[in-house]
């Protein structure tokens, strides 16, 4: 892969340690142990179903439409809700767990486009004009009813934004109470030296503005409505 | 626009914002709500005391290494594919700005809220080379096309307009035929800005945080559009305040947990964005290049110093959300794009005592911004400490103040003076006073007399009360 540069990066840090009143610092820095760490305590001990119940009562905070339930089930609810919503065209991800929970028949939809499957990469345009993104969550959390993304390849990060609505599917197997415990995995990741996804999204209900007189309205830039499709997979 | 807003003298400023009843309207309601959602926040989550000690930690131990997390998070930008440049100045950030839109031919520029391009007037620079920018934020958008009014507030930056003025601002520049329902014009922002952030050749963005061990940025919205300008356009900038950092993902989850709660009360934000780097290889989406600009811009000469804390501010706005002084007088009083306590710590700090000397004065030193700061900087302190070098080393206190306080030292240094100050000060202000009460006082006194009686000094003093009341006795 191409390498980047670093310009006038000497100087700079060197600044640094000099008003800091000491020699330049480049190995040897050990994150302190924490005297307090009350994040782990939040819902240390919760079940699936307590989360869910968490996840649900925050949705309604965030302006968030739920529904749940199973395999068998979310090829009918995911219709409902479009219709509800009055979608017709849907962009989706290419993720094989479309397939894995039983949407082949509306995968294979004329209405519905799969990232990357556009001629002449023409998909930013082609989900730009679509009713309804769709994707996968990767990690759930319950505290704050937010959906983890991790993008890259069949996973385009336009699907959860440019579509008028959102509908995130969400497997029960992927919540966790908060952000502690993606960002811990991530951490791991970054450790062991992999790269992390050039794009990770936390998604919380659809895009919101507060800039006018304080005046909460739903839907500015990205989708004006969502929705969390819960699916018992246990 | 630079840091300071405007020539105009601290005392008129302030008069002027004393005298918008709309904006002290508004802004009064703003803080009770904000800082309501805050208190909910803060109990919702429990042990808050805990998380801010906590926060606390994290970024001391960041600012104490920041040489090394910065270096670590160059290297990690670099081996994503990204380019990094660190500018000691706003100059030498605007210029590879520049070099970078002209190498990339481009004309059309989106940028989502960012308060450092602010702070190094960065669209002038753009503009002048010949570049449109658009911000995209729905309340600096509307603060543009007002012919660049200057914001107000740190996080809701067009908190001194109302509805309707807002509605004629967009009738009157981009042909607006609708009402001042706030759903209505966001609608319409909405709509203008969409086809820009499909047009636009560079994307350019702020940074709540950088991750080190990952060389990350990470993004804190609820608009989508600091997503949009990193998704569409082929060249993403971020721009960062070179103290805006953090060692890893953990430490990232702990600050972003405390910014969302102590900005607007929320778990976190419609949108919390990591980016590391450019698209990655059978990506279709994301910006081909990614370039970070980290900024000095006066921030090293904090280090070391009694004012290091400060740079520990993670721009929540939580101080100024209860700072009473802020309530009355509004953003624009204080000629900085950074206001409310943190603003009169820093606008000193990083531009100098001559233009914000009066700004360490903006405050009744009632300790609620310290009380409210999730990272425990003690802001009221921090006021006195300016307070302390405006007098002692600066000297720039008024020829007034300073004879005053040397007239007082002088007679407080001798019992004889003293008691003759203390004895002939009511014969000195009985001309001023009526029924025991001063309602027109002389010189300094009037800044106080302007607006409540002030008591006339005793005939008696006490001393000689004391005396007397002990004769009585025996």
């Amino acid at each position: 892969m191409r390498q980047g540069t670093i310009q006038n990066k000497e100087s700079f840090l060197n600044n640094i340690a000099e008003k800091l009143g000491r020699e330049r610092k480049t190995s040897g820095v050990e994150r302190p142990s924490y005297q307090k760490q009350p994040q782990w305590d939040i819902m240390a001990d919760y079940t699936t179903d307590q989360l869910v119940d968490v996840l649900k009562e925050q949705c309604t905070a965030i302006h968030t439409d739920v529904r749940e339930t199973n395999i068998d089930g979310l090829a009918a609810v995911i219709d409902n809700v479009m219709k509800e919503y009055g979608a017709e065209k849907a962009s989706i991800w290419d993720d094989p767990r479309f397939v894995e929970y039983g949407l082949a028949p509306f995968v294979e939809r004329p209405d519905v486009n799969i990232w990357g499957s556009a001629p002449d990469e023409d998909d930013i345009k082609i989900t730009e004009q679509a009713d309804v993104g769709i994707t996968f969550s990767d990690y759930t959390l319950a505290e704050s009813g937010t959906v983890v993304l991790m993008n890259g390849g069949g996973k385009g990060q336009s699907v959860s934004l440019l579509p008028t609505y959102y509908i995130a599917l969400i497997p029960l197997s992927t919540i966790v109470p908060r952000m502690s415990q993606v960002n811990k995995k991530i951490h791991e990741e970054a450790k062991a030296g992999h790269r992390v996804p050039s794009c990770i999204n936390f998604i919380s209900g659809p895009s919101n503005s507060a800039d006018i007189e304080l005046n909460l309205v739903v839907g500015v830039h990205g989708p004006v409505r969502a929705c969390y499709i819960l699916i018992d997979d246990r | 626009m630079p840091m300071k807003i405007g020539e105009r003298s601290f005392e008129s400023r302030v008069n002027k914002g004393l005298d918008d009843s709309y904006m002290r309207e508004t802004v009064r309601e703003a803080q009770g709500r904000l800082h309501t959602n805050k208190a909910k926040a803060e109990e919702d989550l429990g042990q808050w005391e805990e998380w801010r000690t906590l926060s606390e930690e994290i970024r001391s131990h960041t600012l104490e290494n920041l040489d090394f997390y910065l270096e670590q998070l160059s290297e990690n930008v670099v081996k994503n594919g990204g380019h990094v440049f660190f500018a000691q100045t706003a100059e030498e950030a605007n210029e590879y700005v520049k070099e970078v839109a002209a190498k990339k031919e481009a004309n059309k520029i989106i940028k989502s809220k960012s308060m450092v391009t602010e702070e190094i007037s960065m669209n002038d620079a753009l503009e002048r080379a010949g570049c449109e920018v658009i911000e995209s934020d729905l309340g600096e958008y509307i603060l543009q096309i007002d012919d660049h009014d200057p914001p107000s507030h740190i996080v809701a930056p067009a908190l001194h307009k109302n509805k309707e003025q807002i509605r004629e601002t967009f009738e009157r520049l981009k042909g607006y035929d609708k009402t001042s329902k706030p759903e209505e014009l966001t609608q319409f922002a909405r709509e203008q800005l969409r086809q820009e952030f499909l047009e636009a050749d560079i994307g350019i963005t702020g940074c709540n945080f950088a991750v080190a061990e990952s060389g990350s940025v990470a993004l804190v919205t609820n608009e989508g559009n600091a997503r949009l300008a990193t998704t569409i356009p082929k060249t993403q900038i971020s721009v960062m305040g070179m103290e805006r950092i953090v060692p890893t993902w953990e430490e990232l989850d702990v600050l972003v947990s405390m910014l969302c709660r102590s900005a607007v009360g929320q778990k976190l934000t419609s949108y919390v964005t990591g980016l590391s780097g450019p698209r990655e290889e059978g990506d279709l989406d994301g910006p081909e290049e990614f370039h970070l600009v980290i900024v000095d811009n006066g921030r090293s000469n904090i280090l070391g110093t009694a004012f290091q804390s400060a740079l520990h501010c993670i721009r929540c706005a939580a101080c100024i959300n209860v700072c009473p002084i802020y309530r009355h007088v509004g953003g624009h009083s204080y000629g900085s794009i950074y206001p409310g306590p943190i603003g009169a710590v820093l606008s000193p700090l990083l531009e100098g005592y001559e233009d914000h000397k009066d700004l360490p004065y903006a405050s009744s030193l009632c300790a609620a911004c310290t009380d409210a700061c999730p990272v425990k900087i003690p802001l009221h302190e921090l006021l006195i400490e300016h307070r302390k070098v405006i007098a002692e080393k600066e000297k720039k206190t008024s020829i007034g103040e300073r004879y005053a306080m040397k007239g007082f030292g002088l007679a407080a240094s001798s019992p004889g003076l003293f008691q003759m100050a203390a004895k002939t000060a009511p014969y000195m202000l009985s001309p001023f006073s009526k029924d025991g009460f001063i309602e027109k006082g002389p010189g300094p006194l009037s800044g106080w007399t302007d607006v409540r009686s002030f008591p006339a000094p005793e005939k008696e003093r006490f001393r000689d009360w004391f005396k007397n009341r002990k004769k009585e006795d025996s």
